[in-house]
């Protein structure tokens, strides 16, 4: 039930792209075409799950035991930076399709402030999931991590689905490309409202 | 290669234990001014050092600080919070010794701006100065309580609510510790009778 | 390029946010009010022009491989400062701009710009871009938040201005997105006439 309850809350409620604001620039930058979007939301879901994995382990049996909490943000990253490159490599050797799909955008990944984000935000954030505000266990953030991936991607599926319509539409001269867009998701943030409260 | 990458973490993390060691204690100093002056706005004026201490209600530990003034005791701050619309809510409330509320401060929220975060409005918060929870029902009126909710935003006013009932039988429980605690001193076989 | 240059591009022919369009996770998410976005900015601006300096000043002993790792671990380095000394002598504003300040290590201005200037200029030079960049990248979250603080609260810098509500959904999200696409066209329109 009460991972129900985190799926639900990651993808509708607070969805990270329309509610929380992390990881706009891929949102905005790769949202032209449905495919590349569905690319890159894979990539995402890959990475952000692994990710979140890896630094909560990081930190609660590395920097926590050792008192070196101050090097959280320094070895978040560099932890981030490492996987996307063992994924890269990883995935060219194991599965070159898979490769081919999300090659590209693997590298973009890493300044992605949404994996950085989901990792600092399981480490640092009491959840109310369920009653009580308490911190999540491993399983209940990696849960996190991948519906937030899924929210990314449902956003962003949607969003370049949009973007496809608009490009065919006709748009005011001033507002052709990125304003309209940054107006469309605006609605499409408006509609995401209507989950809120549902947990 | 190698080395050149070595060097700058090293550099880097030699850099931040210092800067660390540094502001360590402003942050440990901030934090605590935060905390007291959260726990001077709810309780009645003291003149001692807040008293940190936990007790135990329906098996969740809470945290309280207890104030005095001139030795006598002048109230209780308890950290109570519950779960509003977009997140906990965490309210600082203060009690007097006669289990009257003085005041309450929100600690830290995460309601939607506009709307649920007027919960540390005073039109809302005011209410609250001086609610006895014995005569008053501390619910809002749309559950036939006493309490006057923010517009639009029960579910926030609702956690508020609760938040303040967490605090009042957290304060029902030190009240009996303390009770039960003074009885062990004074009179060792009332101890045995109240069981 | 002289000096002078180098600090006013920012503002309006290299505009981070309404030009190159960096950076748009904090301009949106922070700008809820003209005070929030003008700090988020201001700390950003801190990282951008120490970092742009320490990499210029390192830039050639780094070997080309090893380039964006060390870079990142510069950057990295400089935010947890920031995050130190905000959490110390600022904490509320700490405590507002929240997840925002350590997420300026992924914030493509900051990496864009060693990438682009620090590495190829002088410490001076390129202190004075990131001064620059920073300073554009600050008005323009200063006025985002300005527009919509106005709008949803009707306050400016925390002054009532406007009796009532105001339209609550410009301090929300869908606000952000919307004001920041206007705002796009009327900077479009106001420095293509010139």
């Amino acid at each position: 039930m009460e991972y129900l309850i985190i799926i639900i809350s990651a993808i509708f409620v607070n969805n990270i792209l329309l509610s929380q604001f992390l990881g706009i620039c891929p949102f905005l930058g790769v949202s032209n075409k449905l495919s590349t979007a569905v690319g890159m939301s894979g990539a995402v879901c890959f990475v952000m799950t692994l990710a979140t994995l890896v630094t909560y382990l990081l930190q609660n049996y590395v920097l926590d035991p050792f008192g070196i909490g101050f090097m959280q943000t320094i070895s978040f990253i560099l932890v981030i930076a490492a996987l996307v490159q063992m994924v890269e490599i990883v995935l060219k050797k194991v599965s070159p399709s898979l490769y081919q799909a999300l090659g590209i955008f693997l590298p973009l990944i890493t300044t992605n402030c949404a994996v950085l984000g989901v990792a600092l935000i399981v480490v640092t954030k009491e959840f109310t999931f369920g009653g009580d505000a308490h911190m999540l266990n491993l399983g209940e953030s990696v849960v996190y991590a991948f519906a937030t991936s899924l929210g990314f991607g449902l956003a962003m599926t949607l969003f370049a689905g949009l973007r496809e319509q608009l490009a065919l539409s006709d748009v005011p001269k001033a507002f052709k490309g990125i304003p309209i867009a940054l107006v469309t998701a605006g609605i499409l943030a408006m509609a995401f409202m209507g989950f809120s409260g549902l947990v | 290669m190698v080395v050149c990458l070595s060097v700058i973490c090293l550099v880097c993390s030699a850099l931040l234990a210092a800067v660390y060691a540094i502001t360590a204690e402003p942050v440990k100093a901030a934090a605590e001014a935060k905390l007291n002056k959260a726990i001077s706005q709810v309780v009645p004026e003291f003149d001692s050092t807040p008293v940190e201490s936990a007790v135990e209600v329906d098996g969740k530990t809470c945290k309280y600080y207890t104030v005095t003034k001139g030795g006598e005791l002048a109230g209780y701050a308890i950290e109570a919070s519950s779960s509003g619309f977009g997140g906990a809510i965490s309210v600082m409330v203060g009690m007097t010794p006669d289990g009257v509320i003085y005041n309450t401060s929100v600690l830290s929220h995460s309601e939607t701006p506009g709307l649920g975060a007027k919960c540390t409005d005073p039109a809302f918060a005011d209410q609250f100065k001086g609610f006895d929870p014995s005569v008053k029902s501390l619910s809002v009126k749309k559950d036939k309580g006493d309490v006057d909710a923010i517009t639009a935003s029960t579910i926030t006013s609702r956690a508020y609510c609760a938040a303040l009932s967490n605090a009042v039988s957290a304060f029902k429980a030190i009240v009996q510790a303390d009770a039960s605690g003074a009885a062990d001193n004074v009179i060792p076989s009332e101890v045995g009778n109240s069981k | 390029m002289g000096k002078f240059q180098l600090i006013t591009k920012g503002l309006i022919k290299e505009n981070p946010t309404f030009v190159l369009l960096l950076g748009m996770c904090p301009t949106l998410a922070t700008t809820t009010s003209a005070i929030n976005g003008m700090s988020m900015g201001l700390a950003t601006m801190f990282v951008l022009v120490l970092s742009n300096m320490a990499i210029s000043a390192i830039a050639r002993f780094i070997p080309d491989k090893v380039r964006i790792p060390s870079y990142i671990v510069v950057i990295a380095t400089f935010v947890t400062l920031l995050q130190f000394i905000m959490q110390a002598y600022t904490p509320a504003m700490y405590e507002t701009l929240g997840l925002f300040i350590p997420l300026i290590v992924v914030n493509c201005i900051v990496l864009g710009r060693a990438e682009a200037f620090a590495n190829k200029n002088g410490v001076v030079d390129s202190a004075l871009d990131g001064l620059g960049i920073g300073l554009g990248f600050t008005c323009s979250l200063t006025v985002l938040g300005l527009v919509r603080e106005l709008l949803g609260s009707g306050s400016v810098f925390g002054f009532k201005l406007i009796p009532g509500d105001g339209i609550l959904c410009f301090v929300l999200a869908p606000g952000a997105f919307i004001a920041l696409g206007y705002l796009l066209v009327l900077f479009k329109k106001l420095t293509t006439k010139k």
